[in-house]
């Protein structure tokens, strides 16, 4: 069972702020699936190789070219609801 | 004459052709059927009244002047709002993206465009793609069709709801772990899932990029492969499409299935599985056997490790897909006031994902996690090889595999939402050839005892959708 610490380590490292009910409410959901996981320790994995991908493909290759744009900048810089100067998103401050 | 928004989409194309009707009036008939249904079954979270009008009056004009058009030109189609359309509203039912415009269009909907479609509007699905139910929407859930108390399944709801109800001539979806295939056979139409690699997932939302694919929801097989047809192929945008030759899916259709060998695998008629739903599949499978297949059973004895192995290996791509998002370059920004970039990383992500986002998020961050990633996620990734090379075996002695799309029909709203463990379960039987990057139709197999859809799933070697299809017109002719 995840403590009320671990629900809120895991939702620290990925970035995502959560209410105390939050936190009560994931916990025993979380622990649930992750109690069903231990399900695969059933199958002997010993000499068997990882699967990443399915397509078959390795180091695919294409010509260094530049493709035509989707879109424009002014079009990109439009999705943003922060302010936009000198064509940059404008963030709060870091430190 | 039928009306209108009931014709399949060789119909469609046929009576454009003869001038018995104009793309206009196909896309008032979809309209009309929205006004009057989507009210209830909310298969649409937008709908572009405009631009539809404007893409069919401009098809009839061309038409009108002589011009050689695609088979899918002037027909109108429900978009899965996972699928970027420039100009016009995406918001993958998040309250994220809640007002997010895309400035460019996924390939897929470039295909589309080229093709001519009209473009009714977006359908709803759970949030990102992330559930089973529709029920994970910020829009709320889609019901369906057949019992306004149940859900159409998902994630894809929407896109299958719109199709069954009439108020789409043929929709688009995604498939991930199921995404096609529940919601189709919950709402009784058809819904292809292709290999993974066969159709571009460039400019759609990506969830769990080593499984998601695209692919679409139809009235008839022969619609199926107009569809793939158009759709199918590699795309620089997307390097996990294989220069494997597409071929002519319509040559498919009238195969003759004698002599076809079918594999029944017996884990998909086991416990936890309907006894009418497995009925229902093996009735089917019988008429085939008539018509000159053969039937053996078969085994796949790790079906029942794809949950545990889907639900590692799905969230772990999900929660690092999904890191992108982060309020700044699009997506909503936080509410409140901010300290510094962090608190506002944490402040957008907190208030712009849904329930079921921030669990799967946090399972992925999870199993990633220093001291568990070799546990959880390098273990989950063997057991999928595993799961491949059973299915590697059956394809040795069979050419098929049909069985039960999901356990049972349509569950009711709300009965499984605050249970994420049991929700996870409906997608067993789906999982197992997502795993594989196998391609799988969903086919209506007849109704359950109080009138709900019941389908079944044909799946085939990776690449083989002509095979997949083959099957499927054969039982729609049966």
């Amino acid at each position: 069972m995840l403590s009320d610490d671990q629900v809120k380590h895991v939702a620290k490292l990925a970035r995502i702020k959560l209410t105390d009910e939050e936190v009560k409410k994931f916990g025993p959901q979380l622990s649930k699936v992750l109690d069903y996981m231990d399900i695969l320790s059933e199958v002997d994995t010993k000499n068997v190789a990882e699967t990443s991908q399915v397509t078959g493909l390795s180091n695919v290759m294409e010509k260094d070219e530049i493709l035509t744009a989707q879109s424009t900048r002014e079009e990109l810089l439009d999705c943003t609801e922060l302010p936009v100067e000198s064509k940059q998103v404008k963030v709060s401050r870091a430190i | 004459m039928t009306e209108l928004n009931k014709l399949t989409i060789s119909e469609a194309y046929k009576g454009l052709r003869a001038k018995e009707f104009s793309s206009e009036d196909l896309v008032n008939a979809c309209l009309t059927a929205i006004g009057s249904k989507d009210g209830d079954i909310n298969s649409y979270v937008y709908v572009d009244e405009d631009g539809a009008y404007d893409a069919a009056k401009h098809f009839d004009k061309k038409l009108s002047l002589g011009e050689d058009l695609p088979v899918l030109a002037g027909i109108p189609v429900g978009i899965k709002d996972l699928l970027n359309t420039k100009g016009v509203k995406t918001t993958c039912c998040s309250s994220f993206l809640r007002d997010f415009v895309p400035p460019y269009d996924a390939t897929v909907v470039e295909k589309l465009r080229d093709e001519g479609m009209v473009m009714l509007g977006k359908t709803n699905l759970d949030e990102f793609a992330c559930g089973a139910s529709t029920e994970h929407s910020c829009f709320g859930v889609t019901k369906n069709p057949y019992d306004l108390e149940r859900v159409a399944g998902g994630s894809s709801g929407g896109s299958a709801a719109c199709v069954a109800a009439d108020m789409a001539i043929y929709s688009i979806g995604t498939d991930t772990g199921g995404s096609i295939r529940q919601p189709a056979s919950f709402c009784g139409v058809y819904g292809m899932k292709v290999s993974y690699g066969r159709v571009s997932r460039s400019g759609v939302t990506a969830m769990a990029s080593s499984w998601d694919t695209i692919g679409s929801f139809n009235k008839t097989p022969e619609d199926v492969a107009i569809v793939l047809q158009a759709i199918a192929g590699r795309d620089r945008r997307d390097l996990t499409t294989p220069d494997v030759a597409v071929p002519d899916y319509s040559s498919f259709l009238d195969k003759d299935i004698k002599g076809l060998k079918i594999g029944l695998p017996k884990e998909y008629f086991g416990e936890g599985v309907d006894f009418e739903v497995s009925e229902r599949v093996k009735d089917a499978v019988a008429k085939l056997e008539g018509a000159g297949a053969k039937v053996e059973e078969v085994s796949l004895p790790s079906t029942k490790y794809a949950v545990a192995v889907y639900y590692i290996t799905m969230p772990a791509e999900l929660s690092a897909n999904l890191e992108r998002f982060d309020g700044i370059r699009y997506g909503k920004k936080p509410q409140g006031n901010v300290k510094d970039l962090v608190d506002f990383y944490f402040q957008s992500r907190g208030e712009g994902f849904g329930d079921e986002i921030k669990r799967r998020i946090m399972i992925g961050t999870y199993v990633l996690s220093a001291g568990y990633f070799d546990a959880y996620y390098k273990k989950a990734q063997r057991v999928r090889t595993v799961i491949i090379e059973d299915f590697k075996k059956v394809f040795k002695k069979v050419d098929v595999i049909i069985a039960p799309v999901s356990p049972t029909p349509a569950f009711k709203v709300g009965e499984l939402v605050d249970d994420p463990l049991s929700m996870y379960m409906a997608d067993a039987l789906t999982i197992p050839a997502s795993a594989a990057g196998l391609p799988a139709i969903s086919c209506p197999a007849g109704n359950s005892s109080t009138g709900l859809p019941i389908g079944l799933q044909v799946i085939a070697p990776q690449f083989e959708e002509g095979t997949v299809l083959q099957v499927a017109s054969a039982l729609s002719k049966l």
